[in-house]
């Protein structure tokens, strides 16, 4: 199996390495990067706001492309968050702690590079972990029925809506939300039109772009405009100050590994999201330094480890992705509705049909890391340049991309419509404290969560209990039980603990009245 | 302030998933071994609706917070910036891409404070510029330039 998944592999290098492919997947990185490094623009804004660019192309580049653009968003967030103390997008707040006191150091430089070594070298250890890991979770793949699968998705929308940050409950709810929007439409089976509100534009699907450049987009302007006041960076950085000293190497290299360890961790568990991973890799390298107080004023070690872990974790994201089609983030997500839109349907099918796109995606995962690397080393002077575009020039122009990017997708003034609708629901939401990002993942596995559902008790003739005697489906539902439990107990331990501290007549009185 | 906040979250989404169920019972909902397209929206509003009743609850019952730091509303900047995209809808149906990219970024920068309406108007005919370069002659883009009522 390993022998077959090396010659795959290779095969897979030609694939990327194709000069037109190879062409793409440098744009993508290119653009990304670019678009990524703007303050305020996140990995899912860039990629949604660049998705309609891929619709012409043949399916194997606009996924490498799409990729790349991943890529190259997720590094340009770093730069933002290092030099500007501004997390474009939430796993990057973490890096901000300590990446921002070095830039005033004047070593913005160094953790920049640092930053740079350290995602290399964690992505090139995740992907080596999908390669051996994919085949294998294929051939499981294929043994699972609906059963299976709907308690596999139930498990990742269960902690994708109540691992982030925030309320647990409001994470559900958003769940929920984003599935009845996976359920807007005409219904498969009965050919039924659900959720119109008496739209005809409406009775194909809400289209996956305008949800999420609503969403991500045009909700984050409306929440931003005229509060986002920052200061320019005065740091110049240069390409010699990159280069990290042999000490500096030294000293970043066990956090790098382990930041690489725990993302590859926690990629594996499915839904639990990127922002997570980085503040508990943060967490662990303060608690086991010798040194815990100088982190918050410009330590190493918090830059490199959430980096790391932020990177390996993506890579191993994209396995349940791939081979289960079922997505452990919203970004993951966007970048299934995208396949989708290919008419490429991820699922353990798709390494036996789709063998040139798994494998020379996989290939070109490593060849776009390295182009980042090639990339920014000259580039850097540029994008420090585009940390300076002001924010009220920024926005209005991205509000023009987006809007121009959801026409061209279908050519439906309608459809622009739904972005500033849903870019006015977000903006509600998050002015109210709901995580807005698992709405999407719930978008996305709306459809697959009911059609297996209703597969799974067409086969039990009704019988609920079929989840729990298959032996598989049944762990699983036990995991998520467990994991209910452990959220009930977690919530009743800190409210009581709160009601102690802070209320002064005792709880026994406020429960009587 | 956060009291508030996940009562009226917890509110909204009652109010929604009631809604959302009733919707869902007017389509056929079927039982269990043959669902009706009905069958899951129930399901997904009666959850939907639960979670509200717990957000609101806990909201109600939790220890009032400190208050977090409230933001001024920006009324005359959302209006704007909604009113920017209505702006691009209407213009692009009856008079083209290019007023239609105007519209839109000339009131969307508007919308901040710091940006006069010289600015505004600059950066606009920028995205035209870029609206006729790139999306409607690169990209051959379904939308003519400049058009006179519904063709």
């Amino acid at each position: 199996m390993i022998w077959q998944s090396l010659t795959d592999l290779y095969y897979g290098f030609g694939v990327a390495l194709a000069p037109h492919n190879l062409m793409w997947s440098f744009v993508g990185v290119l653009i990304g990067n670019l678009i990524g490094v703007l303050p305020g623009m996140g990995a899912i804004t860039t990629i949604a706001m660049l998705l309609p660019l891929t619709y012409t192309m043949a399916p194997v580049p606009a996924i490498l492309m799409l990729a790349g653009i991943f890529y190259g968003s997720q590094y340009g967030g770093a730069i933002g968050a290092i030099l500007l103390n501004l997390p474009s997008h939430p796993p990057h707040a973490v890096t901000c702690l300590d990446g921002y006191p070095m830039t005033r150091q004047g070593k913005g430089g160094t953790a920049l590079g640092i930053t740079m070594v350290a995602s290399f070298f964690a992505a090139s250890f995740g992907i080596i972990v999908m390669i051996f890991a994919s085949p294998l979770l294929v051939s499981v793949a294929f043994e699972l029925g609906p059963v299976e699968i709907f308690s596999i998705m139930l498990l990742g929308l269960l902690m994708g809506s109540t691992m982030g940050r925030g309320s647990p409950i409001k994470g559900i709810a958003m769940t929920a939300f984003g599935l009845l929007l996976g359920v807007v439409g005409t219904d498969v089976s009965s050919g039924v039109a659900r959720f119109t509100l008496g739209f005809h534009d409406l009775t194909d699907k809400l289209e996956l772009v305008a949800v999420a450049m609503g969403l991500f987009g045009v909700a984050d302007f409306l929440r931003s405009v005229n509060r986002l006041h920052f200061v320019g960076t005065e740091a110049k950085v240069r390409f010699r100050d990159m280069r990290p000293s042999r000490a500096e190497l030294k000293q970043a290299f066990m956090p790098t590994v382990r930041g690489t360890l725990i993302g590859t961790l926690f990629g594996a568990m499915p839904g639990t999201g990127p922002t997570i991973t980085t503040f508990i890799a943060y967490a662990f390298e303060r608690r086991i330094s010798k040194t815990p107080e100088r982190f918050g004023k410009g330590a190493l070690e918090g830059v490199a480890s959430p980096e790391a872990s932020s990177h390996s974790k993506t890579q191993v994201d994209f396995i349940p992705t791939m081979t289960l089609g079922i997505p452990g983030d919203a970004v993951m997500a966007l970048l299934l509705g995208a396949m989708l839109i290919q008419g490429i349907q991820p699922g353990p099918m798709l390494i036996t049909e789709h063998a040139d796109l798994f494998w020379g995606l996989i290939a070109s995962f490593w060849v776009g890391n390295v182009l980042l690397v090639v990339l920014n080393v000259p580039m850097i002077g540029i994008w420090v340049k585009m940390l300076q575009v002001p924010y009220r020039y920024l926005y209005p122009s991205a509000m023009f991309f987006i809007v121009i990017g959801v026409f061209s997708t279908n050519g439906s003034l309608f459809e622009v419509g739904l972005v500033l609708a849903f870019g006015i629901v977000g903006a509600i939401l998050m002015a109210l404290d709901f995580p807005i990002a698992t709405i999407l993942l719930g978008y996305v596995l709306g459809p697959l969560v009911e059609e297996n559902f209703r597969r799974s008790l067409m086969m039990s003739r009704g019988d609920l209990s079929i989840f729990l005697t298959q032996p598989i489906s049944a762990t699983i539902i036990g995991i998520c039980a467990l994991f209910i439990l452990a959220q009930l107990f977690f919530a009743a331990r800190g409210f009581l603990r709160q009601r102690r501290l802070l209320l002064t007549p005792p709880p026994v009185a406020v429960l009587d009245d | 302030m956060k009291l508030q906040k996940d009562l009226w979250g917890g509110s909204l989404m009652v109010g929604l998933g009631v809604v959302v169920t009733a919707q869902g019972a007017s389509y056929t909902t079927g039982t269990l071994s043959a669902m009706g397209p009905g069958y899951f929206p129930v399901v997904l509003g009666a959850i939907l609706a639960f979670c509200g009743v717990s957000i609101a609850i806990k909201g109600w019952l939790a220890a009032p917070e400190a208050a977090e730091k409230k933001l001024p509303a920006e009324w005359r900047a959302w209006l704007l910036m909604c009113g920017s995209i209505v702006a691009f809808i209407v213009l692009a149906r009856y008079l083209g891409l290019a007023p239609a990219t105007f519209g839109l970024v000339f009131l969307s920068a508007l919308a901040d404070r710091d940006n006069n309406w010289r600015q505004a108007a600059l950066l606009a005919l920028a995205m035209v510029v870029i609206a006729a370069v790139v999306f409607w002659w690169a990209f051959g883009i379904n939308l003519p330039l400049f058009r006179w009522g519904v063709s």
